[in-house]
């Protein structure tokens, strides 16, 4: 997909992402949208997936490590066929195949169930390990957010992908800089972060979160580099994408009201 | 006088002949594969062993990414790691996901002894037995202990496997049918039926003897399995002996005697007493002297039969 395609779907996930908030009343769109051109460049420029062929042992993985932001992996799939995208409306609802956080029985296209932090991350060291086991040369995708990284089994985890030399690993640290509470920097420190997994023996490239060339080439040299796993510390905002939403710790967690999600659908240039 | 045998060192035999007929198995330790026997897998397939290093958390994480991407996994460390570290992990990233995970939970109950409370998982069944979909096995011996784990191997979906630091009695014989789910009848009797678990079961046995001698008729049910439990053979307790004790190696809340009670409550209601762990830490002491402290011993098995028929 070129870049104006790619720009385009990236626009068409954050009109996704507020629909499914607006219509669940609850959800997380702040991380959605910081999240939202990282995924868009994995789920319709790297990942080799098919939505037609969702089992394929060939097919790359990704995992949601931090789940809250569902509803920006829903919309991927969706976009990417693995589900009707008249589903979105659904999510958080009885009954309904996208549950708050990500689950694996409920809805395809959904490699491991998360929500939990820092559990996915664990996961995807495990789906590393099994890759290489089959001789697969498919990939392993996580993202977190930096707030995650407050959990300790992140560097149990990061330690082990850097110890086993997981060069088919590839994570992304979503790094927006707030957390429920407020900043990451009021809350729980976790600068500085690149330096952090330098030490634990990880390759790692820094990028600009919302640069959609910068994202496809920081996964192309995470592709090629040999003997260890590599993280991109993508820079982000929160809320990316609508004005009253950006950089606002209070968008971690709630819902906009039909007067805020009209308006956040006009910034994105759709209707709700 | 019949052999003694650990059954986690039942676990090391098992590992390595399941290794040989199956190349999906995989296992994990968390730097205890010496005292977990794991090792003994780990010398024959290091390719399919990987250690953790000490951190429990990420073991079971790494081993459901595992497991769902088709691996067989048996993940091991001490009981009070397992169940009790990394319990949240165990629910939301195995049990969550029904991942094919096996957790063989070594150094289970009092008898770790000499380490202490800190080292002794006396809840590890109760928290277990909580997540939906987990199966709790609890084998009595060597036997039973690798018959179980193949079977375990074979059952899709998360196990867990209770297994102890201290040789125990082999109360089977090798060719003995036993089967996930389904409770063994040790001894049939009429007078009362105690219902035992992993290694209490051969003091269940013992305190039949102690009864015979005194004219009560005792019926022994070997539970190896406390989830999915044969609630039949609960039942028929139940009704054909009018009362029942259960002996278990493991806190009263929650365990086995719990899970029997429940049972009794609703379908078949019965005399039920409670040989177990009374809510309390256990103490560091030889395994022998902790059973005798704490009250898990044939005779105190015997007592409660007197006391509840």
């Amino acid at each position: 997909m070129n870049k104006q395609a790619l720009q385009d779907k990236a626009a068409l996930i954050r009109q996704h992402i507020i629909r499914e908030v607006y219509h669940a009343g609850s959800g997380h769109p702040g991380g959605s949208l910081s999240a939202t051109d990282i995924m868009t460049v994995l789920y319709f420029h790297e990942m080799n997936i098919d939505g037609n062929d969702p089992s394929n042992p060939n097919r790359d993985r990704f995992v949601l490590s931090k789940g809250h932001a569902s509803p920006v992996l829903y919309a991927c799939l969706a976009e990417a066929g693995f589900f009707p995208k008249e589903d979105l409306v659904t999510f958080r609802k009885l009954g309904s195949c996208l549950q708050g956080h990500p689950s694996m029985l409920k809805l395809c296209g959904v490699e491991m169930s998360t929500g939990s932090l820092g559990q996915g991350f664990s996961a995807s060291v495990g789906m590393a390990l099994a890759g290489r086991l089959d001789g697969r040369d498919s990939r392993i995708y996580v993202m977190l957010g930096d707030g995650e990284l407050q959990e300790g089994i992140t560097w149990e985890a990061s330690m082990a992908a850097a110890h086993y030399g997981l060069d088919n690993l590839c994570a992304i640290v979503d790094h927006n800089g707030l957390q429920i509470d407020g900043k990451n920097d009021d809350v729980m420190r976790v600068m500085p972060i690149a330096e952090k997994f330098r030490a634990f023996g990880w390759n790692v490239i820094e990028l600009d979160g919302h640069d959609l060339d910068a994202i496809a080439a920081g996964f192309r040299k995470a592709g090629k580099h040999k003997g260890a796993p590599t993280v991109l510390v993508a820079e982000t905002h929160k809320g990316k994408g609508v004005s009253f939403m950006e950089d606002q710790a209070g968008w971690h967690g709630k819902a906009p009201d039909r007067e805020q999600a009209e308006q956040a659908m006009a910034e994105l240039g759709g209707i709700l | 006088m019949a052999d003694k045998i650990a059954t986690r060192q039942s676990y090391g035999r098992a590992l390595v002949e399941l290794g040989a007929l199956r190349q999906d198995i995989v296992v994990l330790d968390a730097d205890l594969s010496g005292s977990t026997m794991t090792k003994e897998f780990a010398k024959v397939y290091p390719e399919r062993f990987f250690n953790a290093g000490i951190a429990e958390a990420n073991m079971y994480g790494m081993a459901a990414g595992l497991a769902v991407s088709g691996k067989t996994v048996f993940a091991s460390t001490f009981a009070i790691f397992a169940a009790g570290r990394a319990f949240e992990i165990i629910r939301n990233s195995i049990g969550y996901t029904g991942a094919n995970v096996k957790i063989c939970a070594t150094h289970a109950g009092l008898t770790v002894g000499e380490d202490g409370a800190s080292h002794q998982a006396i809840e590890d069944l109760a928290l277990m037995r909580t997540i939906p979909g987990m199966t709790v096995l609890n084998p009595a011996d060597d036997v039973s202990a690798r018959k179980l784990l193949q079977a375990a191997a074979e059952w899709n979906g998360p196990v867990y496997v209770r297994l102890g630091r201290a040789a125990v009695p082999v109360i089977y014989a090798e060719e003995t049918d036993i089967q996930i789910g389904k409770a063994v009848t040790l001894r049939d009797g009429k007078d009362c039926t105690i219902i035992a678990t992993g290694l209490l079961v051969s003091r269940a046995m013992e305190a039949a003897e102690l009864l015979a001698e005194e004219g009560i008729d005792v019926r022994v049910l070997d539970m190896h399995t406390l989830k999915p439990m044969d609630e039949g053979a609960v039942i028929r307790a139940a009704r054909e002996t009018g009362s029942i004790v259960t002996a278990e190696e493991h806190t009263v809340i929650g365990g086995l005697g719990a899970a029997v009670a429940q049972i009794c409550c609703e379908k078949a209601p019965a005399k039920v007493s409670f040989v177990g762990i009374q809510d309390t830490f256990g103490e560091s002491g030889k395994p022998d002297e902790l059973l005798e402290k704490y009250g898990l011993t044939a005779a105190a098995i015997a007592e409660a039969v007197r006391t509840v028929k």
